[in-house]
């Protein structure tokens, strides 16, 4: 009886799955007749109004800037909870336990490799409105830049109270310049700068400043998400 | 037409490389195996004229997913166990 109710509903799921989807129209010039398609207004905004070069960039932070605020929130609980479960006070970080320790060519490798990683992952997110690339992957790629350091190196530490600092200040820029759009234009996250000429480093109005602030919060977040799994200790030969 | 098969090898090795890491034993080359897939994916990404998702791809898929499951690796168990597996399931389900 249960397994017959399961094969049902599970019918009826992919009946309406399947009609939802050879409903829609692909390949065709509109989804649904009539209205004009939302990539359409987009890619001519981009150009016309808000002078941006990257169309994935214009619409991640400005027309869909509510939800990348929302994804920077998603990854700030993660990171929390991950925090929360393998909390350890200080006293009780230690030297972690190490197989072996690098050889000079490693440890000299890195500390050639770190500031050059840190300006690549710093020109990514900068440059987010010009080339591909943004605030994750250049924070992302600033987290690997430290992840060599904390590999290369055994004492090297990174210091916990100056990551919340800068993460804590990245977001509060963020949700500041979401909030400085109601008094200009009326909305949350509007766009009040002035654009500038397209290709320029300083263009975009507030694109720029909102994918540095993300870019500084999620170097922060995965620098500390890499800190603390590395020194957590194992259960059977840690 | 020389494109069209590139992307169809490439895909090959895709589904190569997640077969490997699903049979193999050692959960350390099945890591390994499941960083080909995302470095893989990346290059796909980026032949398909997705740039911005390549370098997500790359630099979360390849690196840091990469390493968190080499350290919880190295902080459990290498070989997966397969002694008990069905009444590990059993358990697991009551």
């Amino acid at each position: 009886m249960k397994k017959v109710l399961v094969i049902l509903l599970l019918a009826i799921l992919g009946y309406y799955t399947a009609f939802t989807f050879f409903g829609i129209g692909f390949g065709q010039p509109h989804f649904v007749s009539g209205i004009q398609p939302v990539k359409d207004i987009y890619l001519a905004q981009t150009v016309k109004s808000l002078k941006v070069s990257n169309a994935v960039t214009s619409i991640v932070v400005n027309f869909r800037g509510f939800d990348t605020l929302g994804e920077v929130t998603v990854l700030f609980l993660a990171v929390t909870v991950l925090g929360s479960l393998l909390y350890k006070k200080r006293h009780e970080v230690g030297q972690r336990s190490v197989l072996f320790s690098s050889s000079s060519i490693v440890t000299a490798g890195s500390k050639l490799l770190f500031p050059a990683i840190i300006l690549l992952g710093v020109y990514v997110f900068v440059h987010g409105h010009l080339s591909p690339g943004g605030g994750f992957q250049g924070g992302v790629i600033i987290a690997t830049g430290f992840l060599l350091m904390l590999l290369a190196y055994e004492n090297y530490s990174v210091s916990h109270t100056a990551l919340s600092i800068v993460e804590s200040l990245a977001g509060i820029t963020f949700a500041g310049v979401g909030l400085l759009g109601f008094m200009h234009g009326g909305t949350f996250l509007q766009n009040f700068l002035p654009t500038g000429v397209m290709n320029n480093l300083f263009s975009g109005g507030i694109i720029p400043i909102i994918y540095i602030a993300v870019g500084f919060k999620v170097g922060a977040e995965l620098t500390g998400v890499i800190y603390t799994v590395l020194h957590e200790k194992g259960q059977s030969n840690g | 037409m020389i494109y069209f098969i590139l992307i169809c090898i490439l895909f090959l090795l895709m589904i190569a490389a997640s077969v490997y890491a699903i049979v193999q034993k050692d959960l350390l080359y099945a890591v390994m195996a499941t960083g080909i897939i995302s470095l893989i994916l990346s290059i796909l990404y980026y032949l398909l004229q997705a740039p911005d998702v390549a370098l997500t791809e790359a630099a979360i898929g390849v690196a840091l997913t990469t390493i968190i499951f080499v350290i919880t690796i190295r902080n459990t168990v290498r070989m997966e166990d397969e002694t008990d597996k069905k009444e590990k399931f059993k358990s697991a389900v009551k």
